[in-house]
């Protein structure tokens, strides 16, 4: 505390209150604050564990020392720093703690996922359908085959769609029909799944007169619908970002306009597109509404998208978890095992996206 | 001596190339509206049965269909206005601890831990809230009635089971977040450097600079990014059908055992059972449904719109 004895001295040799002139925390107070105060409320919580006999409460020390912290930086940074310096300081320590926090459920959900799906994710899981499987046993097979085919006929149906229309939006657009394709895009891109799979329900029981339609491109058609605005949306913000500069030297140089759009300015923007079909991709993966309604749910293999039920990965964590048979634990461990098969899946298209949005991204200014 | 050339209006050469890419972009955006034509037509012609149905067609004491959708729309929009306000502040929080506070080295790594977040199906994070996260917030709700039982919204008897709306608003919360962040950080780092800058130059902090040059330059984002997210809460499916004890009342109380359920729970948990003028019901809320979003991205495109929005393109 030797800074709050001595004052800074302006070069005139008066102390000024002047945020510019002000003094400044030794550099690593932050730090030894931090861990002063979830150490003190630590301290506190075992104190209160040992009276009453209780456990001793992590959660609540680290979250009130946190707090702690944030309060007390604040005060000496104010009474030190001054009441700017003070105010970055608060909102540094906001910002940190929102991240962390967003970090909790992604560990919990993670680790809970791999501890509960462990036991089932072996060669059985992913070499039998669930065809005639009462109680333990069985795999998952029929479901993984399924949401390969589905997710894979929406993105063919979706991404030149959505990425044409980007393009219309933003390269050739102008008038009327713009800004009802803008509109609607939005519109669209509130439509809720459940309602998607309800429109390719009908639509399909009304083209097939069956009441009772099930199969698996009425589900891709589902997934297109909610697809297909996040694509134009995400790849119509990355062409805007392509500056107008580019355009204009390549129409100086004689480049036709399509040429322009395919050579320069796809080009430009292709890792922030990719980005964003992975996104989308990643969205619908994990669709189970509409596909419960549409693609329905079975036990056997099936791999014509045209004709009878599909079982999909979501669908058969819900179904696994909703309808339980005598030997719960079985279906249980199942459909954790499904949901572990799931994020591994969305996991490995999210690493695929980041590789090749690095390699093809342009180089950038920072 | 010399004299001017007659101005005239420059044409470029037609190119096939360019008549066929025109054309492909106008039909892609073409099939968008007639996709969507094709939505609304169906869901309001499926849902007129349900508006004449009689009393006898309802699942629970409903007399018409504004009794029986009345308690599911309550339910869709506070469950989903409880979820974005836990999300947005948070969500604007990682946005920029990402795009400016993280060291550079660590931001994308730090920027792809998020985005895992958007990859976890719904259905897992249903599996998630109903096996982990309900029975680890119960006690903190058993504590917050006795503490706060004063307070309508915590009002008591608490749920045994956890699996309350605001359990079901904290996994949405979670779900929305990464949307949000995702776009919220895209925007942020389209910041021009140079205002960045230029503000740092004269003197301000970090935070004084973020509020200067990055929050107007990204608000038309942040609410674009907040709506995208509120479509989202609105429409989630899974998470609320698998986690709510559901009831169809109207409350506003967060820790109880009976909760108002939403719209898209509610399809999807009775549409397999359903035959008759009962599919038509549910798609008539469907449709309710679907209006809520509509009127709601109405609102928020009118907001982005009065900003002017920033582009290279045009």
């Amino acid at each position: 505390m030797s800074v709050l004895t001595s004052p800074p001295k302006s070069p005139v040799g008066t102390p000024v209150a002047n945020s510019l002139t002000a003094g400044k925390l030794p550099r690593y107070t932050a730090v030894y604050v931090l861990i002063g105060c979830i150490a003190v409320m630590s301290l506190v919580f075992a104190m209160i564990a040992v009276a009453a006999g209780s456990d001793f409460n992590i959660v609540a020390s680290v979250f009130l020392g946190v707090v702690a912290y944030v309060v007390v930086i604040w005060v000496l940074s104010r009474a030190v720093e001054g009441p700017r310096k003070a105010s970055d300081r608060l909102v540094t320590a906001l910002v940190a703690t929102a991240f962390t926090i967003a970090l909790l459920p992604l560990i919990s959900v993670a680790y809970t996922t791999i501890v509960n799906g462990l036991p089932r994710f072996d060669i059985q899981f992913f070499s039998e359908s669930m065809r005639n499987v009462v109680g333990p046993g069985g795999g998952a097979l029929h479901a993984i085959v399924g949401t390969l085919l589905v997710t894979g006929m929406a993105t063919l149906i979706s991404v030149p769609v959505g990425l044409l229309t980007a393009i219309y939006l933003v390269e050739y657009g102008r008038g009327r029909l713009k800004h009802a394709i803008t509109f609607f895009v939005d519109v669209m891109t509130g439509i809720p799944s459940i309602v998607a799979g309800l429109f390719a329900f009908a639509l399909f029981a009304l083209i097939t007169d069956d009441p009772g339609i099930r199969f698996g491109f009425g589900g891709s058609v589902a997934l297109s619908v909610l697809m297909i605005p996040v694509v134009v949306r995400s790849s119509e913000e990355m062409l805007k970002l392509v500056p107008n500069e580019l355009r204009e030297a390549a129409y100086a140089l004689g480049v036709p306009k399509w040429l322009t759009i395919l050579k320069v300015v796809l080009p430009t923007s292709i890792a922030g597109i990719i980005t964003g079909i992975m996104i989308s991709i990643a969205r619908v993966i994990g669709e189970t509404a509409p596909l419960l309604i549409i693609a329905g749910f079975t036990t056997s293999m099936n791999y014509n998208l045209f004709a009878e039920r599909m079982m999909t990965l979501p669908v058969f964590v819900y179904t696994q978890y909703a309808n339980q048979g005598a030997d719960t634990q079985a279906y249980i461990d199942r459909a954790w095992a499904g949901a572990l098969t799931l994020i591994l899946i969305v996991a490995l298209l999210n690493v695929i996206a980041r590789i090749v949005a690095k390699v093809f991204s342009p180089k950038t200014g920072r | 001596m010399t004299s001017a050339p007659p101005a005239s209006a420059i044409t470029a050469k037609p190119r096939p190339g360019d008549r066929v890419f025109s054309t492909a972009t106008v039909v892609a955006g073409t099939l968008i509206l007639v996709t969507l034509a094709a939505v609304a037509i169906f869901l309001v012609a499926q849902s007129l049965p349900a508006f004449t149905a009689e009393s006898a067609d309802f699942k629970g004491d409903a007399d018409n269909f504004w009794q029986y959708v009345g308690p599911l729309v309550f339910g869709t929009l506070w469950a989903a206005a409880l979820a974005l306000i836990m999300a947005i502040p948070i969500a604007l929080g990682i946005a920029l601890f990402i795009s400016h506070y993280a060291p550079r080295r660590l931001a994308q790594g730090l920027g792809y831990v998020v985005d895992l977040l958007a990859a976890v199906p719904s259905v897992v994070f249903g599996l998630w809230g109903i096996s982990v996260l309900a029975p680890a917030v119960q006690p903190f709700y058993t504590t917050l009635t006795e503490w706060f039982g004063w307070f309508p919204l915590f009002a008591g008897p608490v749920s045994g089971t956890g699996r309350t709306i605001l359990t079901v608003a904290v996994v949405l919360a979670v779900m929305v977040l990464p949307i949000i962040t995702a776009l919220c950080r895209e925007v942020f780092l389209q910041t021009p450097v140079l205002h960045e800058e230029a503000a740092l130059a004269l003197g301000a902090t970090r935070w004084e600079m973020i509020k200067l040059a990055v929050l107007p330059f990204g608000r038309p984002g942040i609410i674009s990014a907040a709506m995208l997210g509120l479509g989202r809460a609105l429409g989630e499916t899974m998470v609320v059908a698998m986690v709510l004890s559901p009831a169809a009342i109207i409350s506003f109380a967060l820790l109880q055992s009976q909760n108002p359920t939403t719209i898209a729970a509610n399809i999807a948990l009775n549409f397999p059972e359903a035959h008759g003028v009962g599919v038509n019901i549910l798609i008539a809320t469907g449709l309710i449904l679907f209006v809520i979003t509509l009127a709601v991205n109405m609102i928020a495109r009118y907001i982005v719109d009065r900003r002017k929005e920033f582009s290279g393109a045009n």
